[in-house]
């Protein structure tokens, strides 16, 4: 399973695609591909807002499923969803109504 | 400090209104990414992995208390509260908005700072001792030519596009405390028979994916050729260096492959053509650049011994700091000292907007306006009383700063890592979080005696790892962190390249090690003045070896 992934470019901040709500820093609602097709559509989408100017370094990555919840695979893309590591209080995605994945 | 005139004034006022245009024009979509990136990159702005950052250059390590406060301000205002000091004596946001920066490059220049080539392949920031102009044991002050150097490479025409980045670092001593050896160029000032100022000039040294020692290529070169000379070495590089593939374009690789003295050889060829030319050093500029480096009159201050010796008596705390984090200065009234951004279980070189607001105000009242930032991630008050060392001890505790362990195994410098950056493979900030923690009593810290533990979260070796006499590499193996582990290494006049030891450890087995490695060198040292790295150079790695491998050790 794949997820679209990019950096906004007015303030850098991590965003995910979501069909629902377009670039959103909220990880919970993020758009699945689960097949070629899904997944060409993401990327397509990540070009078009690339394009735009509305984010930057678009990228698809890979998650999976576990216990329910979906998770990045890569630890990078870990750290990029939760935020620095060894921040008690860390980064822009802490926010109050964010939900940590994993 | 040196003070801008009204061509610096212009230039980077000139400068911030381009970047500002640019900026603009990228947020209304005028331009593309692609058109963008190599634009923001030339003004210091990267994109990482979860925000911007903001490379904001901080020449020879040199800061007065204004620069200070506007650092904090923009910690404060446009990002999270805290700024990264870099092993590049820079300093580096982690979270500002793109549409932010042009706002931030305008405070920054009001105290005469900038972002310019803190990225690209251009001259970076030059380097010195950031105990230039304080330390017992220097020659002359390095950061006149530093100055020399960064106003002479500033948007250099020739040098802008170079094959790859290019770093210069100078001391003014024979103990090297700005690690030149593992330069591009490194420059030593000594003196010559006749009493003459020069530098002994090293070439190719780096650190990297391929480690190099510098090589030195000339014994005294005069200070008037400084400019000339440097001219040279960049157009052998320039014109020789490889552009075809980016891991072979630093002059180390030029310089290895091309063999020191064919390589000298050319650039004693290209210096004979440019020596007598307009690059030849007057001694009347060089003069007036080093008067704005004129250190601050130091009024006699004789009660510094007495104050010193009632106040260790009153209280063991300000004895150990004493002992760990405060320098012989040249004036026997003054001294130096080093606040620690190390504090136990803290991220190296990570200062909040607060503490240094505190530390301006402390460098106004008691340190002549000096400050500096070491490449080991720290920051110095070069000048301070001996007799006023008690109050700034206090006012360092009010802020968290007064961590005893300059020189010692939690004075650890660690690049920001994959909880950063784009180019990381592993974490470095929470092993060396781990590591401080697992040695933070301070008298096993002082038992176990200096010792340079330097993390990396890539080859790329920001975190200076194979110069550390315990060095830390991390790594992606399978998906997972691991950790390389090298011994021996050392940035000072005795430079050495770690060596690997082994196989490498995952996260959760990474500070065992090391602490194995430090009870292995506790149990073999010749007595408490052996350090490490000269237990290391006397035993050799066997021992190491059998330590953290056993019998997988013999097998191998």
């Amino acid at each position: 399973m794949k997820v679209l992934t990019a950096n906004r470019l007015t303030d850098g901040a991590v965003v995910w695609y979501g069909a629902d709500h377009g670039w959103s820093e909220a990880f919970e609602s993020v758009s699945l591909a689960s097949n070629a097709d899904e997944t060409a559509n993401l990327e397509a989408i990540g070009k078009a807002a690339c394009a735009n100017n509305e984010v930057v370094d678009a990228d698809l990555i890979d998650v999976s499923r576990i216990e329910g919840a979906i998770v990045p695979n890569r630890l990078r893309e870990r750290i990029r969803a939760n935020g620095p590591s060894n921040l008690t209080e860390p980064g822009k995605q802490a926010s109050a109504d964010f939900r940590r994945p994993g | 400090m040196y003070r801008y005139d009204e061509f610096d004034h212009a230039f980077v006022k000139a400068r911030v209104a381009e970047f500002t245009d640019q900026v603009d024009r990228r947020m209304a979509g005028e331009i593309t990414e692609d058109q963008f990136k190599p634009l923001r990159l030339m003004n210091g702005v990267y994109l990482q992995l979860h925000a911007y950052m903001l490379r904001v250059a901080i020449p020879y390590g040199t800061l007065n208390a204004a620069q200070l406060r506007i650092l904090a301000h923009i910690a404060r205002k446009y990002d999270k509260g805290y700024g990264h000091f870099t092993t590049r004596q820079n300093i580096q946001f982690n979270w500002p908005a793109l549409s932010d920066i042009p706002a931030i490059l305008t405070d920054l220049a009001s105290v005469e700072m900038h972002a310019i080539q803190t990225s690209g392949n251009c001259i970076r920031n030059v380097t010195a001792d950031h105990l230039a102009g304080a330390a017992a044991d220097e020659i002359a002050d390095p950061r006149p030519y530093a100055e020399i150097l960064r106003q002479w490479s500033t948007v250099h025409p020739e040098f802008t596009y170079l094959p790859r980045k290019f770093k210069i670092a100078v001391t003014g001593a024979a103990r090297d405390r700005a690690a030149i050896q593992v330069h591009d160029i490194g420059l030593q000032l000594t003196k010559n028979e006749s009493g003459e100022l020069g530098f002994s000039v090293y070439v190719g040294g780096g650190q990297g994916r391929t480690p190099i020692i510098a090589k030195k290529i000339k014994d005294f070169l005069p200070e008037r050729d400084l400019l000339s000379y440097t001219t040279a070495i960049m157009r052998v590089y320039n014109l020789h260096g490889r552009r075809d593939n980016k891991y072979k374009a630093r002059i180390k690789i030029l310089v290895h492959e091309t063999g020191a003295e064919e390589f000298a050889r050319q650039v004693e060829a290209e210096w004979a053509e440019i020596r007598a030319g307009e690059l030849k050093l007057p001694d009347a500029d060089i003069r007036a650049i080093e008067r704005y480096f004129a250190p601050p009159s130091l009024p006699a201050r004789p009660d510094g011994d007495s104050a010193v010796k009632q106040a260790r008596l009153d209280s063991r705390p300000f004895g150990a700091w004493l002992d760990q984090n405060v320098t012989t200065h040249r004036d026997p009234d003054y001294a130096a000292v080093t606040i620690s951004l190390k504090g136990i279980g803290e991220v190296p070189g990570d200062m909040t907007d607060s503490q240094m607001e505190a530390v301006a105000d402390i460098a106004e009242r008691y340190g002549f306006n000096e400050i500096r930032v070491s490449h080991e991630q720290n920051l110095i008050l070069p000048h301070v009383a001996r007799a006023d060392l008690k109050s700034v001890y206090d006012a360092l505790v009010e802020i968290r700063l007064e961590t005893p362990n300059s020189n010692l195994i939690t004075d650890i410098i660690a690049c920001p890592g994959l909880d950063y950056c784009a180019l990381a493979n592993a974490r470095s900030i929470p092993v060396a979080q781990d590591i401080s923690r697992r040695f933070a009593d301070l008298e096993r810290q002082r038992d176990i005696g200096e010792l340079k533990l330097k993390i990396s979260g890539c080859i790329n070796a920001c975190g200076h790892h194979h110069v550390g006499h315990i060095g830390i590499l991390g790594v992606e193996k399978k998906g997972a962190e691991l950790y390389q582990v090298t011994l021996g290494g050392s940035g000072d006049e005795n430079t050495s390249i770690g060596d690997i030891i082994g196989r490498g450890f995952a996260p959760d087995e990474i500070t065992d090690a090391i602490e194995t490695i430090v009870d292995t060198y506790l149990g073999l040292r010749l007595d408490r003045d052996e350090r490490f790295i000269d237990a290391y150079r006397r035993v050799g790695p066997a021992a190491f070896k059998q330590a953290l491998y056993g019998s997988e050790a013999k097998a191998a």
